[in-house]
């Protein structure tokens, strides 16, 4: 006999064991035995890490006070970073000038607030002002001139200058990398030839003999008393390191968009530049944000490296106030503290890159 | 004679001589001569391998020819990137796997060209963008993604992207081998009706109604050369070469 079905199923929720917070328990938490007694004893144990670094942290913490005579409580004395604040954000900056750091900071978040966020529809004048503007006011700003007092970069220090090497490594990186990964994939032999070279020498060297390199060997190159800054040597050091780096990253994401895209923008007539700007590379790049990102935290905490050549970054100013004879013995606060700054600087440059995945996401989704 | 042949004249729009290819050791083109004149629609089969591709590519250049000559449009083809760019400005192609680019809307893919190659403002040029979509039957799609349309969609937006740039040539790579069934047709008919309106086509194809109702002429092409090339009704009814004999009893067979 045949089988014609004339009526349309009628639809029915999925089963209760499939959804709901009972479900989702059910399949992920109680699967079996095995995961059940699994579940419980995760919990218990998280229980007790959890407990035990609440109580250090907040809740038997030492807040008040101005000495370390103050800390009576049993968990953390947080009065030591409280005292020695000034110093952790900002290093040797003369007190009086901080404020042009504030300023400067305040500046900076308008502007990458405008370049990334959705607000304003046109991205051209934020981005000159971020990438152009913002830059050559931040020098002034920053190191002095225009009737402000000069401040060598010898006194910048603290989370200050460890902002300053990540933005500047940054902001050069990517770029520079996205024209060594051009530079690697050309027809043309002597530009392969020199972005190979340039990449494998410096991605096979660590990051610590390029900056010992950068502060030692470079006076060597220059003429008699010519001498470069320290603090530039170190971000010429960290930006080229950190380009070669992001070069093999946006290579990645070349090579992973199908051959018909350059032949379609080239069948149009486009040339060479127009067909990377408008085409390949906002595709490449879109496919690369997590590994771009992933390359920007790391190299954001490499900027810790700097205190071999005698800088002043974040951990270098807390590990050296842990070494004060008033503060003996509170390196776990000092450290617990850092590794919290650093937490909240690279976890918000992990939302963002997922923010921007999904907002650049323009598959199947209606 | 078919009725598209009336827009015909004796202007040669591509003309190949003793063209051959190689890629490596492998001579993959040999001794290519065809001329195609204006108005002319070319309907180039054979089976895989054959070269068919590879030659239409040659006309725009995305594949380079290593011996013979080819002028398009009175222009040679040649190492000389302003003139490659100069022929490309003037001959559309679509491809088979369509090739739209997914971070661009349907309309901004139709605009992208004419904007940067051709200078065009903007306003006017999603005008033009506007009249191709609707030609192609798909103006509400304008403002979604190349993702979020069917595969024969996408096709009939690859040709409507070609078409804004005013093409004098259009190039047709294998445009429904890629395509679901029931989506073939629409993308034919489009195709049909660009001819109808005097288009020189240049089409890789194994739509052999397509060719019967449409071509001019019909090339046949194995193991990188050109074996047989006939009006359509001989090329079917009394083909001449064993081999055009096999590949059709082949094809027609299963079609």
């Amino acid at each position: 006999m045949a089988i014609v079905r004339t009526e349309r199923h009628p639809e029915l929720p999925p089963p209760v064991t499939q959804t709901g917070v009972i479900g989702w328990m059910r399949q992920n938490l109680f699967s079996s035995w095995f995961n059940t007694i699994l579940t419980i004893v995760s919990a218990y144990v998280a229980y007790h890490a959890i407990y035990a670094f609440l109580d250090f942290a907040i809740i038997n913490a030492n807040f008040a006070g101005t000495s370390r005579d103050d800390c009576t409580l049993d968990g953390a004395c947080w009065v030591f970073i409280k005292q020695r604040f000034g110093q952790i954000m900002y290093g040797f900056y003369p007190e009086a000038e901080r404020w042009r750091v504030d300023v400067g900071y305040v500046l900076g978040a308008i502007g990458i607030f405008l370049v990334l966020s959705n607000v304003v529809k046109s991205k051209k004048w934020p981005a000159v002002y971020l990438f152009i503007v913002y830059p050559v006011i931040c020098y002034f700003l920053f190191y002095g001139g225009f009737g402000l007092e000069v401040v060598e970069t010898s006194q910048w220090g603290g989370l200050f200058l460890t902002l300053v090497l990540a933005s500047v490594s940054i902001f050069v990186a990517l770029p520079l990398g996205i024209i060594l990964a051009l530079g690697r994939r050309s027809e043309m032999p002597v530009v392969r030839m020199v972005c190979v070279g340039f990449i494998e020498l410096i991605r096979a060297v660590p990051l610590i003999s390029v900056l010992f390199m950068a502060s030692v060997m470079l006076p060597l190159f220059l003429p008699e008393g010519q001498n470069f800054d320290k603090l530039v040597r170190a971000l010429v050091g960290m930006s080229l390191f950190s380009a070669a780096y992001m070069a093999e990253v946006v290579r990645g994401g070349l090579q992973a968009l199908p051959k018909g895209q350059m032949e379609a923008a080239k069948s149009l007539g486009l040339g060479y530049w127009q067909s990377m700007g408008l085409i390949i590379l906002p595709q490449a790049l879109k496919i690369s944000i997590p590994s771009i990102v992933n390359t920007f935290i790391g190299l954001f905490k490499d900027t810790t490296l700097v205190l071999i050549i005698g800088l002043f970054d974040l951990l270098s100013v807390v590990k050296a106030g842990t070494q004060d004879k008033d503060w003996l013995g509170l390196a776990t606060e000092g450290y617990v503290f850092v590794a919290a700054v650093f937490w909240v600087f690279c976890f918000g440059m992990s939302r963002y890159s997922i923010w921007l995945e999904n907002k650049l996401h323009t598959g199947h989704k209606r | 004679m078919s009725e598209a042949a009336k827009h015909m004249n004796d202007e040669v729009a591509i003309q190949i001589n003793g063209m051959h290819k190689w890629y490596g050791e492998f001579h993959v083109l040999r001794d290519i001569n065809l001329s195609v004149h204006r108005g002319e629609k070319i309907v180039v089969c054979g089976p895989s391998g054959s070269g068919k591709s590879t030659m239409i590519r040659c006309i725009n250049r995305l594949e380079e020819h290593q011996q013979g000559q080819i002028i398009v449009d009175g222009i040679e083809l040649t190492n000389d990137v302003k003139k490659v760019d100069e022929i490309r400005r003037e001959v559309g192609m679509v491809f088979q796997h369509f090739n739209l680019f997914p971070h661009l809307t349907v309309l901004e893919n139709c605009t992208l060209a004419p904007i940067w190659v051709r200078k065009t403002p903007k306003e006017e040029a999603e005008a033009t963008a506007m009249k191709f979509l609707e030609r192609v039957k798909i103006p509400e799609q304008a403002l979604k993604y190349p993702g979020q349309l069917s595969g024969g969609q996408q096709q009939r937006v690859a040709i409507a992207r070609s078409l804004c740039m005013n093409p004098r040539i259009m190039l047709f790579d294998e445009p429904t081998s890629a395509l679901d069934p029931e989506m073939i047709s629409e993308v034919l008919d489009t195709m049909i009706s660009l001819a109808e309106e005097g288009m020189t086509m240049v089409c890789v194809t194994h739509e052999m109604g397509f060719a019967k109702t449409v071509a001019d002429r019909v090339i046949f092409m194995d193991q990188g050369e050109i074996i047989e090339e006939a009006p359509p009704e001989e090329f079917f009814d009394n083909p001449q070469s064993e081999r055009t004999k096999l590949f059709l009893s082949q094809i027609l067979h299963n079609g």
